[in-house]
């Protein structure tokens, strides 16, 4: 199997929840670099759950799951998670380059100091996302826009290969969108693969694979089939104007 | 002369010298552990501690055991019992430190009754004696303060990222759970440290009031700790000067000192902050040309 086949994100028969009830159950996966999969579903609809599992913070109630071929939270420097609405920062004394800069704490660990190479990242990865020119601007002094920005420009700096983002675009405006949009095709032609969590059905226009779910998987494949009208109804209660 | 009153106590009296070192040691100490108290939101946790010690200074006072090791084994149940409590019961945090905080007081509270010198020990251990240190208390505080600092130096990355996120310390790699527990001993070091200084009761204040100050300025965490450990340097000469002219109580008035120096540079950052927002009104809102140049540069 050549590289770009290989799977970097495997679920088998996956049940994702809390405190061993499930939210939702047999998720089955398996995706490759630079590919792209969107999870849409309304609030409580386990998109967050999903991805928190992927990112380690929660155990599978059952079912196996890996990343680049090993458990899942084992690899800090090649995953970066974005939360939702990630950080209460208004009274945190923080700038947003000291923020930016904590993407590359998975890599320097407790007692590395931050060579010119990380510099560089952190500082490319703020003009990436815009923030560039407020980088030594407090991060509570900032918009809520602003701020997600930072955040994100910090999961950029992990230089990771799997990037699991939950809702990047909340807060943003449609330049922000854009910028976002932007940003997943440039690390996935790079051969990073993204797990995006959104309830935007417009998000899911570039993706290699949908996930429409409703505290089960309503749908799963490519958009034009995972976004069909019965499912969208069954999930949302409408469908798309055609 | 007018600056004789601010030196001639410290000059002429061995007992206010070795009052000022023991509160600068405290002072820097708590700046360092109170930082990552203030931002990580553990202001109840650090007054659940402190009131957690009392029943084992109370009774190794009682036994004729050192208060300090006392104070130790009351912290370590204090912590314990806080985990326990709140994970076997699903309760929520501040219930569980709510229900021992209290509990381990009254405990406390009986324990010191069965002393002859009851009120005497109680105030002893609540406000501190620190016009009574001695060269032990002020070696014991700067182990503790060389304790804080390594830990809190070497541990910095996964504490900031706990003030922010403990999903985003999980991962970066960064056990929430381990680090969490680590800045929970560094603040029950600095309670065991403190208490003959200022006492159980007020080493929250010193927790507290100097890093919430440094939070009102600093734009960074290293800058949050030094005005912090200013603050609180500051709050002991200023509260050990009014206590020996006026005859009142030192440790109260060093805390009171750091309480009243936060409520000025919060009336101070307030008062800059609506001259600032009259100004920026008052010239077309340059903030907004600010924000929507800077947004120009979005793809």
């Amino acid at each position: 199997m050549n590289e770009k086949n290989r799977a970097t994100l495997l679920a088998d028969q996956l049940a994702v929840g809390y405190s061993k009830h499930p939210v939702v159950k047999n998720v089955n996966l398996r995706l490759t670099a630079g590919e792209l999969l969107v999870l849409i579903g309304t609030n409580g609809s386990g998109k967050s759950t999903i991805l928190k599992t992927m990112a380690g913070l929660i155990k599978p109630i059952s079912g196996d799951i890996e990343i680049l071929g090993a458990p899942v939270g084992s690899l800090p420097k090649r995953v970066a998670y974005l939360p939702q609405h990630p950080i209460s920062t208004h009274t945190l004394p923080l700038r947003v380059r000291d923020v930016v800069a904590m993407g590359r704490f998975a890599h320097l660990g407790l007692f590395k100091n931050p060579s010119a190479a990380d510099k560089k990242i952190v500082d490319d990865s703020m003009r990436s996302t815009g923030i560039d020119t407020e980088s030594d601007d407090p991060i509570r002094d900032l918009s809520g826009g602003q701020q997600q920005r930072t955040h994100l420009a910090q999961a950029l700096a992990r230089q990771a290969e799997i990037m699991l983002l939950d809702e990047p675009t909340a807060g943003l405006d449609i330049n922000g969108r854009k910028l976002v949009a932007d940003l997943i095709a440039e690390q996935r032609s790079r051969g990073v693969t993204v797990v995006l969590a959104t309830h935007e059905l417009k998000d899911a226009e570039s993706a290699n694979t949908v996930m429409l779910l409703a505290q089960r998987v309503v749908s799963i494949g490519p958009p034009e089939t995972a976004l069909g009208d019965e499912y969208l109804r069954e999930c949302f209660g409408f469908t798309q104007p055609h | 002369m007018f600056v004789e009153p601010l030196i001639d106590p410290f000059a002429a009296n061995e007992f206010m010298r070795f009052a000022l070192l023991a509160g600068v040691l405290v002072a820097v100490t708590c700046a360092i552990a109170g930082t990552f108290v203030v931002l990580r939101g553990l202001a109840f946790v650090g007054d659940a501690l402190a009131h957690g010690v009392l029943p084992g200074i109370a009774a190794a006072l009682l036994l004729g055991v050192s208060g300090v090791v006392g104070a130790a084994v009351g912290s370590l149940v204090m912590m314990g019992g806080v985990s326990l409590v709140s994970r076997r019961l699903r309760l929520s945090g501040d219930t569980a430190i709510g229900l021992l905080f209290v509990g381990m007081l009254a405990l406390g509270v009986m324990i010191t009754s069965r002393s002859r010198t009851f009120v005497g020990d109680l105030s002893r251990i609540l406000f501190g004696e620190v016009l009574g240190v001695d060269i032990g208390d002020i070696t014991l505080q700067f182990g503790a303060l060389a304790v804080v600092a390594t830990v809190a130096f070497i541990a910095r990355r996964p504490f900031l990222l706990l003030c922010v996120d403990e999903g985003l310390a999980n991962t970066s790699g960064f056990s929430s759970r381990l680090f969490h527990n680590l800045l929970l001993m560094i603040v029950a070091v600095t309670v065991i440290a403190s208490f003959q200084t200022v006492g159980t009761l007020l080493v929250l204040g010193m927790l507290v009031a100097p890093a919430a100050t440094g939070a009102l300025f600093a734009r960074r965490i290293s800058t949050m700790i030094l005005i912090a450990s200013v603050v609180g340097t500051t709050s002991t000469y200023v509260g050990l000067l009014v206590s020996y002219h006026f005859n009142l109580a030192a440790g109260a008035s060093i805390v009171l000192s750091a309480v009243a120096m936060f409520a000025l540079c919060a009336f101070f950052s307030e008062a800059k902050k609506a001259v600032g927002k009259k100004d920026a009104d008052e010239h077309e809102h340059p903030h907004e040309h600010q924000h929507s140049h800077s947004g120009s540069h979005f793809r």
